[in-house]
């Protein structure tokens, strides 16, 4: 091999490794859209965390209450958003009744988003669920971890009414509700602060309550020295969470048919790696030799 | 007095806090001071947003090469503000059905998650030029990465289903992440809260002061 | 007979009239009482089938109810527990509901508190007041009737001075604490107290000297939450620093910030910072401002700026979320030198993949005393380390305690749940 073939091996090497990352971004564009457009159904391999959130749902009996917190903003939404109507859907299916509340300002608003997107399902609509009678929405309250520890004294020191105004007395669903002691579970869907980590310190450490949550992708890593201290129920990670969630519920959703969508990506991005080590390896050769 | 009086201030309320938390009577001192500093902090917004719409006002007065930003900035303001304060036609500003809610959904919605889209985009750039195998630790990191990156999608239990149940990459990555991940995570939490107990022996100690603009 | 002899051998109570009547008398009432016990008779157990009846539509009443006050609190609080009612979970007369009654005497009226739904068996009376006296039943509903069970025995709330579920955590603190006070002594002793290199810090001069070079800005970026964040504080205290160094070099300081509160700490710190290197004149207000408190259009923001203005060094100091590789990536991009530094466990990973330099965790708390080299604060780092001896020591007993009870089968206690 001549000087000249080396050099030219040698820049093409040099040019990998110093790649225009929008050539990496047009890879990932395209990796992520395509599949959009196959229905191609795999199969999802549930982990026990996501399991411990959905059994502490389901073995809840018929009639029990739910505490929701919806702690995240538009910008989680598509890792959360179908946690949260995987959430509602198993609710209503087993008879639970639902007070959603939201630590962070859109939390509600994300709630009511969802929950619009449930009731077209047939048997949610077969339900007649009534607003006050088995879900309501206390809204929003400024104050972060201070209106979790609040609220386990009492709920109405810190949402006196709900998000339209009407006060927690005049309503049928929280007739009896105090504070956690009267709710048999609560369930946190966050996306950063506050969220999972508060509601763990400041309601499971101070008044042992049931906690069940999911998060995104990059925060739920950091759950699960919660769940091996049995703190937390269980964690749903980001979109793979939200579709282990479908699929233990049997109704596959907007998480099942992304992931083909994630799991093409992910590959786009190992072989991305392995180039680049490639490319590194062969400069490193060079070097030496 | 400039400089003893917010000491003071920090000490009275540090230890209040610290005492609160084994002391149950002083708990009403400490829903006190948890109060005010949400009281503080929501009409400190006000000042935030006085220097939002000073700053790039005087960016279009002075006709400053990133001019076109600031009035972009100051019709965005007003766009979000004004339906939200004064078209809400009795009910609470957010319902839907209001021009805010309208806002919401179509402009604040997909702009918001289009920003955390993009993070996919920068993990892919961002892997590319970290996950080198430098050396042995760097080699280690790599390799965890692509059993998670592929382990946590069903394609990697696709890879590997030929392998028998237990030795999948689904179960590997699930390890990793039960196993050595939490390890690590744990070892970080405990050295960042003691770190943060020391921080804040100092500040309502008064050792540290640099905070206040003071050495 | 003569009539004289009737009265001789007949007894002389049937020798009258009216001992006729007595005898008449109650033969005609079981006479006429006949025809009920005859009915009675005719459909046997009746009665008792109505008693029966009743029973079956009360529910079984709760039973063992306790009240005793909320240990380790201020008061105010009686909590209440008890058995559930038998029929608590099916049947014609499962319980739908508990009802929660209070009275201050035990013979006195219940008052209505609280509610519980079917299987609790407890609640909390958060309305009471201090050594005053309650006594609690409890009432469990079913669709049809309702019964009560018998009343608690006299309970009370006072006032606990000191909470003693968290003695251990206390003692951790006040050894922890003496580590601190003590090492800090030592060090205004004059001991010299060895703090190992932080690459990042030591990379803070030539970052300042190479925007100073290149003409460029410097973006100081302290995290994206409030002044009640530790981490935001250790950010705001490295500005102060960093901000003295620039000032020194004569560059260019920019500092925009996520809060109002940030940023008005911010300009103080810069302010003083540019008037203890002796250049007053070149500070500006205008070098601190305030974007959003978004968190993604404060990122958006950050990314615009540095995209127009390709700064040569871009400081993150401070608590970051999902945008901290977007702002990391962003500032490789137009080629800064960028050194970030976070106690967030979720971003490390991404500022150690994408910035020169990062503070990992508790580096970001002791950059303050590494860069000041102030011994008081040097002692602080010395006493914490003491702290993170004592958790390593229980967890290396911890974890020879728990593989020496399964290997060997024996019963040492478990450190977790002493701690």
């Amino acid at each position: 091999m001549n000087q000249e073939n080396m050099q030219e091996e040698k820049s093409f090497w040099e040019k990998l490794l110093a790649i225009d990352r929008r050539i990496i971004f047009l890879f990932i564009i395209v990796a992520i859209a395509l599949p959009l457009f196959f229905k191609v159904s795999m199969r999802i391999p549930v982990t026990p965390v996501a399991e411990g959130t959905y059994q502490a749902i389901e073995n809840l009996p018929a009639g029990s209450k739910v505490l929701a917190s919806f702690d995240y903003d538009p910008g989680s939404m598509p890792e959360l958003q179908p946690m949260a109507e995987a959430f509602f859907r198993h609710a209503f299916r087993n008879d639970l009744k639902v007070v959603i509340m939201g630590l962070w300002p859109q939390g509600p608003l994300q709630a009511n988003i969802a929950l619009e997107e449930v009731f077209q399902d047939e048997d949610v609509k077969a339900k007649n669920l009534q607003y006050g009678v088995d879900y309501v929405n206390l809204g929003f309250t400024a104050g972060n971890e201070v209106v979790i520890d609040r609220m386990g004294h009492s709920f109405e020191e810190s949402y006196p009414r709900d998000g339209q105004g009407t006060p927690l007395s005049e309503i049928p669903l929280m007739r009896g509700v105090r504070n956690y002691d009267n709710v048999d579970l609560i369930f946190n869907l966050s996306a950063g602060y506050p969220g999972t980590q508060e509601w763990v310190q400041y309601a499971v450490d101070v008044f042992h309550v049931k906690l069940a949550a999911g998060n995104t992708a990059v925060q739920a890593p950091a759950m699960y020295p919660y769940v091996q201290t049995g703190q937390l129920s269980g964690v749903l990670g980001g979109m793979k969470g939200g579709a282990e969630y479908e699929t233990l519920l049997g109704i596959p959703g907007r998480a099942v048919r992304y992931m083909f969508s994630q799991a093409i990506a992910h590959a786009v991005i190992c072989l991305f790696i392995i180039i680049g080590n490639l490319a590194f390896f062969s400069m490193r050769k060079r070097r030496a030799s | 007095m400039r400089r003893e009086v917010p000491l003071v201030l920090t000490a009275i309320v540090g230890l209040t806090m610290i005492v609160s938390h084994f002391i149950p009577p002083f708990n009403i001192l400490k829903d006190l001071f948890e109060d005010w500093f949400f009281i503080i902090a929501a009409f400190a917004i006000y000042l935030g947003v006085l220097n939002l719409l000073r700053v790039n006002a005087d960016k279009l007065y002075k006709k400053k090469p990133d001019a076109p930003f600031g009035l972009v900035v100051i019709l965005g303001f007003l766009l979000i503000t004004i339906p939200g304060l004064f078209f809400s036609g009795g009910r609470s500003f957010s319902d839907p059905g209001t021009p805010f809610y309208y806002l919401y959904i179509h402009v604040y919605y997909p702009l918001s998650a289009t920003m955390f889209a993009l993070l996919a985009f920068f993990v892919a750039s961002a892997s590319y030029r970290a996950f080198r195998a430098r050396n042995v630790e760097a080699t280690m990191l790599l390799v965890a990465a692509f059993i998670l990156m592929l382990g946590r999608v069903p394609i990697g239990d696709w890879m590997t289903a030929w392998l028998p149940e237990g030795y999948r990459l689904g179960e590997w990555a699930d390890w990793i992440m039960d196993f050595p991940q939490t390890a690590g995570q744990k070892a970080i939490m405990i050295g960042i809260a003691l770190g943060v107990v020391s921080s804040a022996l100092r500040v309502i100690l008064g050792l540290e002061r640099a905070y206040m603009g003071g050495e | 007979m003569p009539e004289e002899e009737m009265r001789r051998i007949q007894p002389k109570f049937f020798r009258s009239r009216s001992a006729l009547a007595w005898l008449i008398f109650p033969l005609v009432l079981l006479l006429s009482l006949a025809p009920l016990s005859s009915e009675a008779q005719e459909t046997p157990g009746a009665e008792i089938d109505s008693v029966r009846q009743a029973e079956a539509m009360s529910p079984a009443p709760p039973d063992n109810v306790q009240a005793e006050d909320n240990p380790n609190d201020k008061g105010g609080i009686i909590n209440i527990s008890w058995e559930r009612s038998a029929d608590d979970g099916a049947g014609v007369n499962n319980v739908i509901g508990y009802e929660i009654l209070r009275s201050a005497e035990m013979d006195g009226i219940y008052e209505h508190i609280g509610g519980a739904a079917p299987g609790a068996t407890f609640f909390s009376d958060s309305d009471v007041k201090n050594k005053v006296n309650y006594f609690y039943k409890v009432r469990a509903i079913s669709r049809l009737d309702t019964s009560e069970s018998l009343p608690s025995a006299a309970a009370f709330s006072r006032v606990q001075l000191f909470d003693l579920s968290r003695l251990t955590l206390f003692i951790l603190a006040v050894i922890i604490a003496l580590a601190i006070f003590y090492f800090i002594s030592k060090a205004r002793g004059g001991k010299e107290l060895y703090i190992r290199k932080i690459a990042g810090l030591e990379a803070v001069d030539d970052a300042v000297g190479r925007a100073t070079e290149m003409g460029r800005k410097i973006f100081y970026i302290p995290g994206i939450m409030d002044m009640d964040s530790m981490q935001t504080i250790a950010g705001v205290t490295i500005l102060g620093r960093v901000a003295k160094l620039v000032a020194e070099y004569e560059a260019k300081l920019e500092v925009p910030v996520s809060r109002s509160l940030v940023m008005v700490t911010c300009r103080e710190m810069v302010k003083e910072a540019y008037l203890n290197a002796g250049r007053p004149d070149a500070y500006n207000d205008n070098m601190v401002y305030y974007l959003t408190d978004d968190q993604f259009g404060y990122a958006a923001a950050l990314d615009g700026l540095f995209l127009r203005e390709k700064p040569a060094a871009v400081f993150l100091q401070g608590q970051f979320y999902a945008e901290s590789l977007i702002l990391a990536e962003t500032a490789n991009s137009v080629g800064a030198i960028q050194i970030a530094g976070t106690a967030m466990p979720s971003q490390l990973p991404f500022f150690v993949a994408a910035c020169d330099y990062t503070l990992i965790g508790e580096e970001l708390f002791a950059a303050s005393a590494y860069l000041s080299k102030d011994p008081k604060l040097l002692g602080s780092l010395k006493g914490q380390d003491v702290g993170k001896f004592i958790f390593l020591l229980v967890i290396l007993v911890g974890v020879v305690f728990l593989t020496l009870n399964s290997v060997l089968d024996i019963n040492l206690p478990n450190l977790a749940t002493i701690f």
